[in-house]
């Protein structure tokens, strides 16, 4: 009994100092997230682990999950955000990140060593708007729509607008912009066609996955933006392609480079990347050359190590990785047009097939 | 038990009178020493029972000053480029890497205050009620499960409940009374923080109010008052401390409330006009922006904005024990 009594003290104490420094390590490992040491344990188990983008999950639950009914290889995809899927490929605690954005100068540093970055799928961002009086898709310029989001162009019958729509009874209600409050891929893709197509833009907001709106009310997710949207007669916000057309909602023509005014669709995704695409991959869909390319579109990338040899990875769990991803942009793009993302077009699939070819393990390519 | 067990405690417990061990039998011995060692038992389980509950204290402690510690050393870049101007600063550019919170400080006391006034009457009417008027029975036994069910209910369900019910209500009477019609605002998320704080306030405050010696109360009724003169001069002067109490509980609920207020609120970065334009609190700031910032100097500001909101909410504890303890001196 009082042997007993004994232990579970020791037990206590031991666990109380347990905390104590797990504390005092925690404050200690600054900046970096601290997240270094897990490495060991996540790249020991089978199962290939990924983290990044939210946009990408549905997608990639899709894929992986038939990846496994013919390969038998587990993937564990973290849907976190892109930031956060960038931030856990540096700490090395993923095999592969997946973002809606190319990783930007900062984040390129921060890294130990080169990454690569894999077109795996396209969006788009759709303008909704609610205005119930009008049954005809509303027509936007570029112009119009930077103003609109500048907070220039306050009412729906402002004559920039109804030039536009010739023939259209646009009603004087007020415009009420919708906006993302969380940071996300969306607010990136649009933010950066707005900083292409107007100049005021660029230099008084600028582009990111979080800006400083001048305008508007925030909503969180794409399902925040919506609800705005539905809920508030006169209303517009920007929301993703897929989401919005599994809503039913209603969604404005884009006049592109070419000056076609283009709906969004998968097709017309699919064909703003039949442009040439750098060697890297790291360009923006956004206001492309492609005639019927709808103007605000972009690439989802997955993110991995150029050099696949570090902490104690396996040659055997390199080579998975990249077989995967290899399947991710070939055969795995038919399970795209079902859930509404945009199929890699076959220059882009090119593009990402020389990119896996230049990853090494231990200086040695992996993919012949 | 064992023999060799017993002889060591024999040879231990040298204490034992001798006349125990001499004159009584062999079974009372035995009994005896049973006995005692049960005495040593209950003695060391006391000890350990004591050093558990000064580790676990202790345990509570260092949590909340590791916290502290983290919040600080994490936030330290953004001090150092910032400085005090953060606190003043009135844009929040992630691009530009302009970081000012005050639209959000401003926004969280906002809410919170007004939730607070407004939750008042109400939690305190629901205090008297079942405190005073119907200690017992279904009725009172209903009201009160009722009450602390709105503080189990998940707070994302409020936002979803203020989004779809409560947003549209809040419109349609702002376009009545010539405001810009946007619904979502520092109002609405106001009138959801105050039914979400509303039990906090209203358990404790009932349970002050049934603690109030009944020889005071039949006193006061013996000299002719009414009830609403017993509530007001003796159960008020007499629970006011509590009653304070309470009301600082919510409102440390109020303002740490993330989820339900983001989704009511507007989000937006301007600084609010009036009370029903859309604003922005620190809590909703970092869950909103935390998972996609990207660039070291903007998790710094982040960080720097839960520091904030801790010692907002330190500061306002502090000055509520100074009252609370003011009142009970008197």
């Amino acid at each position: 009994m009082k042997r007993n009594f004994f232990k579970s003290q020791h037990l206590l104490l031991a666990s109380a100092l347990l905390v104590a420094f797990s504390f005092a390590s925690c404050s200690g490992g600054s900046g970096s997230g601290g997240g270094t040491d897990s490495t060991s344990s996540s790249s020991s188990s089978d199962a290939l682990i990924g983290a990044g983008s939210t946009f990408d999950n549905p997608l990639f639950s899709k894929m992986f999950s038939e990846y496994n009914k013919i390969n038998g290889l587990k993937v564990n995809y973290q849907s976190v955000g892109s930031g956060a899927g960038i931030s856990q490929l540096t700490n090395k605690t993923v095999d592969f990140g997946a973002s809606d954005a190319p990783m930007n100068g900062k984040q390129d540093s921060a890294l130990a060593a080169p990454a690569l970055h894999i077109p795996v799928t396209a969006g788009a961002v759709v303008l909704s708007y609610n205005l119930p009086e009008i049954k005809d898709t509303l027509l936007i310029t570029p112009s119009v729509l930077a103003d609109i989001f500048l907070g220039k162009i306050t009412k729906w019958d402002d004559p920039k607008i109804a030039a536009i729509n010739k023939g259209v009874k646009l009603p004087p209600t007020g415009i009420v912009i919708a906006h993302r409050s969380d940071g996300s891929g969306t607010t990136n893709i649009f933010t950066t066609y707005l900083s292409k197509v107007s100049e005021e833009w660029s230099s008084k907001v600028g582009k990111g996955s979080a800006v400083n709106w001048p305008v508007g009310l925030g909503g969180k997710g794409n399902e925040g933006v919506a609800g705005s949207v539905k809920q508030t007669p006169g209303a517009i916000g920007y929301i993703e392609l897929a989401y919005a057309i599994q809503n039913n909602m209603a969604f404005a023509k884009i006049q592109n480079k070419s000056g076609n005014f283009i709906t969004p669709s998968i097709a017309s995704v699919t064909a703003a990347a039949n442009i040439t695409i750098p060697a890297d991959s790291k360009i923006s869909l956004t206001n492309t050359d492609a005639p019927d390319g709808y103007p605000i579109s972009g690439f989802s990338w997955v993110l991995i190590y150029k050099e696949q040899k570090y902490n104690d990875r396996s040659a055997d769990r390199a080579t998975k990785l990249l077989k995967l991803i290899s399947w991710v942009i070939h055969d795995g793009q038919q399970f795209s047009s079902a859930l509404n993302y945009a199929p890699l077009s076959p220059n882009v699939v090119s593009v990402g097939d020389a990119i896996l070819k230049s990853a090494t393990f231990d200086g040695k390519p992996i993919l012949q | 038990m064992d023999a060799p067990v017993e002889k060591d405690m024999m040879t231990r417990s040298s204490e034992i009178p001798m006349r125990v061990i001499n004159s009584a039998k062999a079974s009372e011995v035995v009994n005896t020493i049973k006995r005692i060692k049960r005495s040593y038992r209950q003695i060391r389980t006391e000890n350990v029972f004591k050093k558990t509950l000064v580790i676990i204290g202790l345990v509570m402690v260092i949590l909340v000053f590791g916290i502290l510690l983290t919040l600080v050393v994490e936030s330290l870049p953004s001090i150092k480029a910032l400085g005090l101007k953060y606190l003043w600063g009135k844009t929040w550019d992630p691009v530009q890497d302009v970081y000012g919170a005050f639209p959000f400080l401003l926004g969280t006391l906002l809410t919170s205050f007004l939730a607070l006034i407004i939750s008042i009457p109400f939690s305190f009417a629901v205090a008297v009620f079942l405190g005073e008027y119907y200690p017992k029975g279904w009725l009172s036994d209903f009201l009160k499960n009722t009450v602390e069910l709105i503080a189990a209910v998940p707070s994302v369900i409020y936002g979803f409940w203020g989004l779809a019910v409560l947003v549209p209500i809040v419109r349609s009477f702002e376009s009545k009374i010539g405001v810009e019609p946007v619904g979502v605002g520092i109002f609405s998320s106001s009138l959801i923080l105050a039914v979400m704080i509303i039990p906090y306030a209203a358990s404790l405050g009932r349970s002050m109010i049934q603690m109030v010696p009944s020889q005071l109360k039949e006193g006061a009724y013996s000299l002719g008052a009414t009830r609403w003169e017993v509530i007001r001069s003796v159960i008020f002067p007499y629970t006011k401390s509590g009653l304070f109490a309470g009301v600082l509980l919510s409102l440390g609920r109020a303002l740490g409330e993330t989820m339900a207020v983001t989704m009511v609120i507007g989000n937006t970065s301007i600084i609010p006009k009036s009370i029903f334009a859309p604003g922005n609190t620190m809590a909703s700031v970092i869950a909103n922006q935390f998972t996609e910032a990207d660039k070291p100097i903007y998790v710094s500001a982040l960080i720097e904005l839960g520091l904030v909101l801790f010692l907002v909410t330190v500061i306002i504890n502090v000055i509520g024990k100074k009252i609370i303890s003011r009142f009970t001196n008197e």
